[in-house]
């Protein structure tokens, strides 16, 4: 394990390094492969030795003054670069957020009180399922972008071809991903959070047009925000509880630093008010927001919450982080009803499934962790399927709108398949998010907390509305245009193995409960309690078979069954088939049909800054409650 | 599981659609008497479905064939679960696949009637989905448990702590029937606005069997209701049927006296009675378990 937890963390960071000189495209694209496999193959390492350890936590490297000295230096370079790039633009704002939290570290550690020695990495069933999701999802992710930036490329000759750069910017993303989940010295967190938050600065202003350097400044400048809590966190910790440990201010459950980091975790993980950087992120190639909104970036907030839960629980914080969670989940689900576009529903559908994520974290129960974690573990998933698959639906027919999607099943049966997948894995009974919402919706009745019982049932009705819409668009059947499928075989083994993964996950959830979300409970909690009865799960089991079995059932029934076709109604108005009718001149006239966004009800002009406005304001003033009354 | 449970359930897959079917017959029969018709017998429904069964197969496309099945199954299968004493909750998210296979048939067949209505009809299912949602969580509060056989098992009737969720239930009951104010997918009365909403490319069985699971998620939901009155006592059964009787009464003479209402009006309406009998039921009920 010396090795290779190291290893592990360091070796993506050495594939950015040769990535960033290769020229050659086919040795660029070896490395990648190679890369994306090793990181899978070392994640799966790491797990095999950890359970041959007996599943219990380890703890590595008490003495690592060198490494320290090193991560100082690199931050400095990093507080460089921040101020070199936002300088030349003069956000002079942002040089501040970041030279104010890097040279307060720095004091901190240069001159700061000498604090107890402690172990720096530590490896639990928590930081084991991150390292999977980021190994796995990640590493998939990498090999997709090899084929889509390709054709990203073909299809956008206005952009400057700077790939070498992007991969690197990938591997990097995955490496600081390893070392922020393994990481168990605040420290050492907050350095590979500021990685990630530059990192995906970098990657959203990927295409370098005006529209992506406004929303990748944004990106910064939030997450900056939010690392400048951390580093007061962190501050505040070593001079008033004298530890820097994660896991001693958890337990202590000290009012002031806990707050503070759970503030970071809500800006990272996108809630409202700081949703618009995760919405701005779409501008950046597929990868980018399939990276960013699936396996690493946003489950770095959320990963933070859920460390933090066993301290939120009965906490003001937590009634704050857990409210901001709420209304996210229900403020974010209506805001996707009124957008076509497929990548911003994708975007607006995973701020309200962090949302979800977060209340439960903020609640703070066991109960809602297993929920919180159960859909951590689906959204991680199906969320990287169905973004990729948008983008390779966007290389085939040049357009992501859901309103171009019409009939994608005849079209594109494929890549339509695998959304139907994903799509249902986001909101369908039986599948993964459902059982969530199941035990998330009881534990926030047992918590007494009504606001969020009302959020969560409005929410869920409206989370139905958009993707059900989606769905018909897809499922619907008429005669179009047919498409192209240009998508190439390194994309098809990362979206097969994501659809692969997701039947597995529906299929096999009940093994997953009890191997894996209860024993992690049991860790954070010290209770082990089976959340979801055995009832529940076999019932789960049974619709999941229906699913399954009916299409084919259906189609025995009927292949004999005597019908005849006939064309639809159209009151008489028919043109000869079911795409064009006769208007009112006797011309024919092709008919479209399109889905129902209620822009005047739910648009983003009518809703978005109100939402910003009110969760800001709450935020706002709960923090100060908060700070004041812990500093009292 | 024991003996009541097996027979209820079982009963309710097998008798379902004769109750629901003489419903629907009682209802046309009283509807006819409120305008001053005579009205077709009480059994005329399964007449019906007899011609509708025997009728040529027409399909827009086979696909269809396949979700109206799968509405059909979803519909049952969330019923048996009540019936069988199973989780509420977990029976209302297979209805929601239920009601979600209906709108992806409507949907599959690039008909403008069915296009449009299957629209609407997701416009319904986000007004009524919250007081559903609410609904269970009145009864988890209220007895503690999630599980039908346990509701049921109590020494007084939910209602006594819920009468909110009820009126807010009975309410969103009227979407879910089908009935006037709400009928904006698809509607029962020969004044349709757009010819059959939802089922108009659904022909002869196919229609048939829309109506027959219909039929089924009526007794279902009839059945939620009663599960506000029922109790330990034997007594309370006569006394839920009355209730749910009356209940079922009201729904036919607000169909039958109420215009259509444009949808953002069901939407804002339903929307407004979850928050004020849900939401303050709920806060109320919240408040008195944790003084007791």
């Amino acid at each position: 394990m010396e090795i290779l937890i190291p290893l592990l963390i360091l070796f993506p960071f050495a594939v950015a390094a040769v990535l960033v000189f290769l020229r050659k495209q086919k040795v660029r694209d070896i490395v990648m492969y190679t890369g994306s496999v090793l990181v899978m193959v070392l994640a799966g390492l790491v797990l095999f030795f950890w359970i041959q350890n007996g599943c219990t936590p380890i703890e590595l490297f008490v003495n690592t003054h060198l490494v320290d000295s090193l991560m100082l230096a690199v931050e400095f370079f990093l507080m460089g670069l921040v101020a070199a790039l936002c300088g030349r633009r003069h956000k002079y704002l942002i040089v501040l957020l970041s030279v104010t939290q890097t040279l307060l570290l720095a004091w901190l550690e240069l001159f700061g009180p000498a604090l107890p020695e402690m172990a720096h990495i530590r490896i639990d069933r928590l930081s084991i399922l991150m390292c999977l999701i980021v190994a796995v999802i990640g590493g998939l992710i990498c090999l997709y972008a090899v084929g889509y930036m390709r054709g990203y490329h073909h299809h956008h000759k206005e952009f400057r071809d700077r790939r070498p750069f992007f991969f690197a910017m990938l591997f990097v993303f995955l490496g600081a991903m390893f070392g922020l989940v393994l990481s168990e010295n605040l420290l050492w967190i907050d350095f590979f959070w500021e990685i990630t938050s530059i990192c995906s600065f970098l990657l959203i202003g990927y295409t370098q047009t005006e529209e992506a350097i406004h929303n990748s400044l944004r990106a910064l400048w939030m997450n900056l925000l939010g690392g400048l809590g951390f580093a007061v966190a962190i501050t505040y910790s070593a001079l008033s509880l004298s530890t820097v440990s994660l896991q001693a201010v958890v337990s202590q459950g000290a009012v002031i630093p806990v707050a503070l980091l759970a503030f970071a975790g809500l800006t990272k993980s996108a809630q409202f008010p700081f949703s618009q950087w995760l919405l701005g992120a779409m501008v950046a190639p597929t990868p980018t927001s399939a990276l960013l909104h699936s396996a690493t970036m946003v489950k770095a907030g959320v990963y933070m919450l859920l460390r933090l839960s066993p301290a939120l629980n009965d906490t003001l914080t937590g009634q704050m982080v857990a409210l901001i969670g709420g209304f996210t989940f229900f403020a974010a689900s209506l805001l996707a009803i009124s957008q076509s576009d497929g990548k911003k529903v994708l975007a607006y559908s995973t701020i309200s499934n962090l949302g979800l994520i977060t209340a439960c974290a903020g609640v703070g129960m066991h109960e809602t962790v297993w929920a919180a974690i159960f859909l951590l573990i689906f959204h991680a998933v199906s969320k990287s399927m169905l973004f990729q698959d948008v983008g390779a639906v966007e290389n085939a027919l040049g357009s992501r709108d859901i309103e171009d999607m019409q009939a994608l099943m005849l079209r594109l049966p494929r890549l339509a398949s695998i959304m139907v997948i994903g799509i249902a894995g986001m909101f369908l009974a039986p599948f993964g998010m459902l059982i969530s919402k199941w035990a998330a919706l009881k534990a926030f009745v047992d918590a007494d907390n009504v606001l969020l019982v009302l959020l969560l049932a409005f929410g869920s009705a409206t989370t139905m509305f958009y993707w059900t819409k989606w769905l018909g668009r897809i499922l619907s059947i008429s005669r179009v245009r047919m498409a192209h499928d240009v998508t190439k075989p390194n994309e098809w083994v990362s979206l097969y193995a994501h659809a692969v993964f997701m039947v597995l996950l529906c299929a096999t959830f009940p093994l997953l409960s009890g191997w894996v979300v209860d024993p992690m409970l049991t860790e954070m909690f010290s209770v082990s309690v089976q959340v979801l009865s055995t009832d529940n799960m076999l019932l789960m089991i049974i619709m999941l078979c229906c699913i399954f079995l009916l299409p084919s059932c259906s189609y025995l029934f009927t292949r004999n069954l005597s019908h005849r076709y006939v064309i639809s109604y159209m009151g008489g108005a028919n043109a000869g088939d079911n795409n064009h009718f006769v208007d009112s001149l006797g011309e024919k006239k092709e008919l479209q049909i399109s889905n129902w966004y209620m822009t005047d009800l739910f648009g983003e002009k009518r809703l978005l800054h109100p939402c910003i406005i009110i969760s800001a304001a709450g935020l706002a003033v709960m923090l100060c409650i908060i700070l004041v009354g812990g500093a009292v | 599981m024991d003996i009541t449970r097996v027979l209820s359930c079982v009963g309710y897959i097998l008798l379902a659609p004769f109750l629901g079917g003489l419903l629907d017959g009682m209802d046309r029969k009283i509807s006819a008497r409120m305008q001053g018709r005579r009205g077709p017998s009480v059994f005329q429904p399964f007449y019906d479905i007899v011609k509708l069964f025997n009728k040529q197969i027409f399909l827009v496309n086979r696909s269809q064939f396949f979700m109206v099945v799968s509405y059909l199954v979803f519909v049952i299968f969330s019923g048996a679960l009540i019936f069988a004493g199973y989780d509420l909750l977990m029976g209302f998210f297979a209805l929601t696949t239920a009601a979600m296979f209906l709108v992806l048939a409507a949907c599959s067949t690039h008909s403008p009637f069915g296009a449009l209505a299957s629209q609407r009809e997701l416009l319904q299912m986000m007004a009524y989905e919250p007081m559903v949602l609410l609904t269970c969580v009145g009864f988890y509060l209220a007895t503690g448990s999630f599980q039908v056989a346990e509701i049921t098992q109590n020494t007084w009737s939910p209602i006594v702590y819920l009468p909110g969720f009820f009126l807010g239930f009975s309410f969103i009951l009227t979407i879910k029937m089908r009935k006037s104010p709400f009928d904006l997918s698809t509607g029962h009365h020969a004044h349709q606005e757009m010819v059959r909403g939802v089922t108009t490319e659904m022909v002869g069985s196919l229609y048939a069997v829309t109506e027959i699971a219909e039929w089924y998620e009526n007794v279902m939901l009839l059945g939620i209701l009663a599960l506000f009155f029922i109790n330990q006592n034997p007594l309370s059964w006569p006394l839920a049927i009355l209730a749910v009787l009356a209940v079922y009464f009201l729904e036919i003479l607000v169909d039958n006296t109420a215009a259509r209402l444009k949808w953002d009006k069901v939407f804002s309406s339903s929307w407004l009675v979850t928050l004020l009998c849900g939401g303050l039921n709920l806060l109320v009920l919240d408040l008195v378990i944790h003084l007791l």
